[in-house]
């Protein structure tokens, strides 16, 4: 059993954010592995230990050729990865990030099952595995909350507005999964070790037969017009509990007629 | 400037009712499209009535998907329906699960961009722009479509207030589901929906949220109990979902939910922005950290530095009492 899994290198969400002039988002310092793809990685290598045979392999577009988020997730047991770097790419949008993605999967052999978190924590689009699926031409199923792989058919519940969907679909196909959906392992030293040697294949947009015209700004389709501060919202009466703040919460709630 | 015509998503809730994220797209669509028509993936005759009383004129239906996911589904009707010669300035819909899988899958299909998580739109001249928040909600990012329509985006629940026209039902028009292939091959075998007790975090005027500053997954029932003292609703930041203290569904922030409650009690949470994102438009906001220093202090109306364990034991004693 092959997985791929999509995973994104983004500015440490510790730091404040910060815009560059062109309005795009500042990656110019370490970029760490997404949070949210520890989940898609471990996911995989748990469905690749349990069928017993195959291996992991990640696909990332970063800026600068950075692979620092991508030893991460090779540290935890990945074999392999595909990184897509590009100065073209700079101010790619959901849309043409999804093609560059697929492009770069396709050159991985053999995949039965491409994974990804739901969405970045960075971008919060959440839209890019799915688009992704789309180019692909792949079933897809989106916001798994466990997933299991039973005759060569992916088992997914689907997180809903109510609780849960059970679906289906037949490999190979898509699955982007939820925070929580597994418990991501800590990279042993041992791991972090032997990521080093592990081959990172770089490619261009050129290499992947894409049009630098329909990729970053010249192709995402979309401006930004303005960037200004949200109204502030302010804070109230702050004040030390000295045994008795309770008393004042209840007043407060007294006060709003909740109570 | 108004645009001619908009396509707005519709979703329904498991008990049949049109979702309130649909109704209060609809009343911003009204405002900048002279036309508004609904798409849906289901019975069209279900949701006629609800979506005409609230300004569409028409629903375009797939009828019953039968076990077919929505995203790849409804996205191949529409295309169909646009390269018939039917297209809108515009395709709206929540930044929800099948709103995000269906944009997804249009956006390829037409090869045009998709922008979610906005909060407002506004036509400018010809253009279309967004307006997102970025940065925990400090900073407001105004984008604009620029490749030609239709645009796709998205919305965050109750970024607008659903109001009434009084019309009457919309007419109904069924779109062909056309051949998906390998692609649309997922299916939906069971639903589950979940049994809750008690106002669900979307309406409650109360909501009660707990977070790591509770220490460990026990204390959480001073939350439920709060909750239950005030008739409001339980919820959780990320960090506590995480840990697989309480389901995914409590969760509020920006991979959460959006709430917008009379009242917003945190307690033990240091307000992550993204968290505050799922908040800040609350009412009343009262926060009990131990930090002084902690971000939600800072909007906080009603801020209490000091220990959880002390003060919500302390709390409940209080309103029990009554």
């Amino acid at each position: 059993m092959n997985v791929v899994v999509c995973v994104k290198q983004i500015p440490d969400p510790a730091d404040p954010g910060a815009l560059n002039p062109d309005h795009t988002l500042k990656r110019d310092g370490k970029l760490i592995l997404d949070e949210s793809d520890s989940y898609g990685v471990e996911m995989a290598l748990q469905l690749v230990d349990k069928a017993g045979s195959g291996e992991v392999t990640l696909v990332s577009m970063a800026p600068n050729g950075e692979v620092a988020g991508l030893r991460t997730a090779l540290a935890m047991g990945a074999a392999k990865a595909v990184l897509v770097s590009d100065d073209a790419l700079a101010g790619a949008g959901a849309l043409d990030t999804a093609k560059v993605l697929a492009a770069a999967i396709k050159t991985v052999e053999g995949a039965d099952l491409v994974l990804a978190a739901t969405e970045s924590s960075d971008g919060y689009t959440g839209t890019v595995p799915e688009q992704i699926a789309a180019v692909l031409d792949l079933p897809s199923i989106t916001f798994a909350k466990s997933v299991e792989i039973e005759d060569g058919t992916v088992k997914v519940q689907r997180q809903t507005e109510a609780g849960y969907d059970e679906c289906e679909a037949p490999l190979p196909a898509l699955v982007s999964v939820t925070a929580g959906v597994v418990e991501p392992r800590y990279p042993s030293f041992k791991g972090i070790m032997a990521a080093k040697s592990k081959p990172v294949e770089n490619l261009t947009v050129a290499d992947l037969g894409i049009d630098a015209g329909i990729v970053g700004w010249a192709g995402a389709g979309q401006e930004i017009v303005d960037v200004a501060p949200a109204p502030a919202r302010e804070a109230g009466e702050v004040i030390e509990d000295d045994g008795d703040a309770h008393l004042k919460i209840v007043e407060f709630l007294d006060g709003l007629k909740v109570l | 400037m108004t645009l001619s015509k908009v396509w707005v998503h519709a979703e329904v809730t498991p008990n049949g009712d049109v979702a309130p994220i649909t109704l209060e797209i609809l009343a911003k669509a009204r405002e900048i499209a002279d036309e508004v028509e609904v798409f849906f993936g289901g019975d069209g005759d279900a949701i006629a009535e609800t979506v005409g009383a609230h300004g569409a004129t028409k629903v375009l239906a797939t009828g019953d998907l039968d076990g077919k996911l929505q995203g790849v589904h409804v996205a191949a009707a529409l295309a169909a329906a646009i390269e018939g010669g039917d297209a809108p300035d515009a395709i709206l819909a929540g930044t929800t699960y099948d709103g995000r899988d269906i944009a997804a899958r249009l956006s390829v299909k037409l090869d045009k961009p998709v922008l979610t998580n906005n909060t407002d739109v506004e036509v400018d001249g010809d253009d279309i722009v967004v307006s997102t928040q970025i940065f925990g909600g400090t900073q407001i990012v105004k984008t604009k479509f620029a490749a030609g329509g239709p645009a796709i985006a998205l919305f965050r629940p109750k970024s607008f207030a659903a109001e009434e026209t009084g019309d009457g039902e919309a007419d109904v028009e069924e779109i062909d589901v056309p051949d998906t292939g390998r692609a649309g091959e997922a299916k939906l075998l069971n639903r589950h929906v979940e049994e809750t007790t008690g106002p669900k975090l979307d309406d409650a005027a109360v909501v009660v949220a707990g977070g790591r500053g509770l220490g460990e997954a026990e204390k959480y029932e001073m939350i439920e109990q709060l909750a239950k003292l005030t008739k409001g609703a339980p919820g959780a930041s990320r960090a506590i979902v995480d840990a697989g203290w309480v389901p995914y569904s409590y969760q509020i922030g920006q991979t959460g939910k959006v709430v917008k409650p009379t009242v917003y009690i945190a307690a033990g949470i240091s307000g992550a922005t993204q968290h505050m994102v799922g908040m800040k438009g609350s009412k009343n906001i009262i926060a009990i950290n131990k930090d002084p220093e902690a971000p939600i202090l800072g909007i906080a109306d009603l801020g209490i530095v000091g220990d959880v364990h002390k003060v919500l034991p302390k709390l409940i004693e209080a309103l029990e009492a009554r």
